[in-house]
């Protein structure tokens, strides 16, 4: 029997300069299998890149062939939950940045340049302070540090939970193993992440729709872990990241977005000045939002690759 | 009697040490224990069923792979635990004192008092995070989880964090005294937690007496 041909397919799925990776292999780490994918050719220099909460590597479908055309063997990887990786029994910042130390483990044991977006500059910051050996030049998209944290930050630091906030977070935990993301056509999927991502094209969305998602019998789904729940709670506190970065022992660029969104890091650039390494450099990009890579990855893809110069 | 509570992708064994009629009495046990066979000694003057659950990565409830544990987490094995027994004074040990604390404010409608007690994993890792750890632990897959050795026992408890939970406790529950500790450590969140007006130091026999007639 031949499968019905539908619209929603994601066959009929592609956006301009979008390429998917032309590798993909496993990364166990202690027992989570993590995705990886490659751009670029095998024999090039490594340099990776690291997704923000609540995405996966193919948000990087434009960017990474940018760098992989300037002679870059790029490398990223689903986040545990999060894409292709193991939906894992636990989660936490420090399993995430222990994940990654994995995968790049798995690739060389040399200091390596890191670009990464929002959640992933947070992990980056603490690899780069536990093991600065590993990070020959780090980049930060919108995921410094800072004073006002939002939700993306996940359950690492938000301070300001009501008994309200801790039942809904325990009422999920108690379902979590029975839930399931709400099943959609690919434009539903699209439409819904339109909400968090109001500045991104609807052709965009919907591309990352066909590669975020898995097909059902009942509908789409996003792969992203349905035990991982938007928002959180926890005991750190932003300023010891302000402090830690203070004395961040990798060259540092920043990149920050100046218009606030959903999903985003909330980093005012003037804010952190004080508090960035020395010879670190901060570049705003006006009228952007978190997803500078996205809005502008010719711009950015430029400025990285000025950097790893 | 054992029987296995659903958490996420874990099984929480959840052991009934004593049944009857009653006040409820759930037991959380220290960091890297588990269990207890039987009523331990010094609860037996409770006069209600005894259970207790073994945390993720302890006793006989599921190890998962790859770490990633944090006391949150465990407050919702805690809260697994009382969605089964139904409303319960909780007595905590070491780590499940400071679990105990965290699912008194959390859940003031289901624990009808919590009793903090001495054990391991009653520190934590203090207040601030200090040298950072990377690197995963090897070893074989069993109870006590190495990840939850380590990573337990580098949690961090800022006063502020510490306070809000007890404040909640304070606030909401229906029994008094909503945080009783019989703990004799003093680490700097056990202070924070008795700096709020409302949580008492009592000896666990009191505060046992205390709960059961709340």
């Amino acid at each position: 029997m031949t499968a019905p041909s539908l619209p929603d397919s994601p066959a009929f799925v592609s956006f301009p300069g979008a390429v998917r990776p032309a590798r993909h292999h496993w990364v166990d780490s202690y027992g989570v299998r993590i995705a990886v994918c490659e751009w670029g050719e095998p024999g090039a220099p490594p340099l990776f890149l690291v997704h923000g909460g609540s995405d996966f590597a193919g948000t990087f479908d434009v960017f990474a062939p940018l760098l992989a055309a300037a002679g870059w063997r790029v490398i990223s990887w689903d986040h545990r939950g999060h894409g292709d990786s193991d939906h894992a029994a636990l989660y936490s910042w420090d399993a995430d940045v222990r994940d990654a130390l994995s995968v790049l483990d798995a690739i060389t044991p040399d200091p390596v340049p890191v670009i990464a977006h929002s959640k992933g500059g947070g992990m980056m910051l603490q690899l780069a302070e536990a093991l600065p050996l590993r990070l020959s030049r780090l980049v930060v998209i919108d995921g410094l540090p800072s004073p006002d944290p939002h939700p993306d930050v996940s359950d690492h630091e938000q301070r300001r939970f009501t008994r309200e906030n801790l039942a809904q977070w325990l009422d999920h935990r108690r379902g979590a193993a029975a839930n399931f993301r709400k099943p959609g056509t690919l434009q539903d999927l699209a439409r819904r992440r339109k909400r968090m991502n109001p500045r991104l094209s609807d052709e965009w969305l919907l591309y990352l729709a066909s590669i975020g998602a898995r097909r059902d019998l009942d509908g789409w789904r996003w792969k992203l872990d349905p035990a991982i729940r938007f928002g959180g709670f926890g005991p750190w506190r932003p300023d010891w990241s302000l402090e830690r970065l203070k004395s961040m022992p990798v060259p540092l660029l920043g990149l920050t977005a100046t218009v606030e969104e959903e999903m985003g890091w909330g980093t005012n650039h003037k804010a952190i000045e004080p508090y960035m390494p020395p010879g670190g450099r901060l570049v705003p990009f006006a009228d952007t939002g978190h997803f500078i890579h996205i809005e502008h990855p010719r711009e950015v893809a430029s400025l990285v690759l000025d950097f790893l110069e | 009697m054992t029987v296995f509570v659903t958490h996420n992708q874990v099984k929480l064994a959840l052991h009934t040490l004593r049944p009857g009629a009653g006040p409820n009495l759930l037991h959380l046990h220290a960091l890297g224990d588990r269990s207890p066979a039987s009523v331990p000694a010094d609860l037996e003057s409770w006069p209600g069923p005894i259970y207790a659950v073994d945390f993720t990565g302890h006793g006989a409830s599921t190890v998962p792979a790859g770490g990633g544990y944090t006391a949150e987490v465990l407050m919702g094995d805690a809260d697994a635990a009382l969605w089964m027994t139904g409303p319960a004074t909780v007595v905590g040990r070491g780590l499940g004192a400071y679990i105990a604390l965290l699912i008194a404010g959390a859940r003031p409608e289901l624990v009808r008092g919590a009793i903090l007690c001495d054990g391991a994993g009653l520190a934590g890792g203090g207040d601030r995070p200090g040298p950072l750890n990377i690197r995963g632990v090897p070893g074989r897959q069993t109870a006590p989880d190495p990840f939850a050795l380590v990573e337990l026992a580098s949690d961090l408890r800022p006063p502020d964090y510490v306070s809000r939970f007890a404040e909640l406790a304070v606030q909401h529950s229906q029994v008094k005294p909503p945080i009783a500790v019989a703990a004799r450590s003093r680490p700097d969140w056990l202070k924070a937690a008795l700096s709020v007006p409302g949580v008492e130091e009592l000896p666990l026999a009191e505060a046992l007496r205390l709960l059961a007639d709340a």
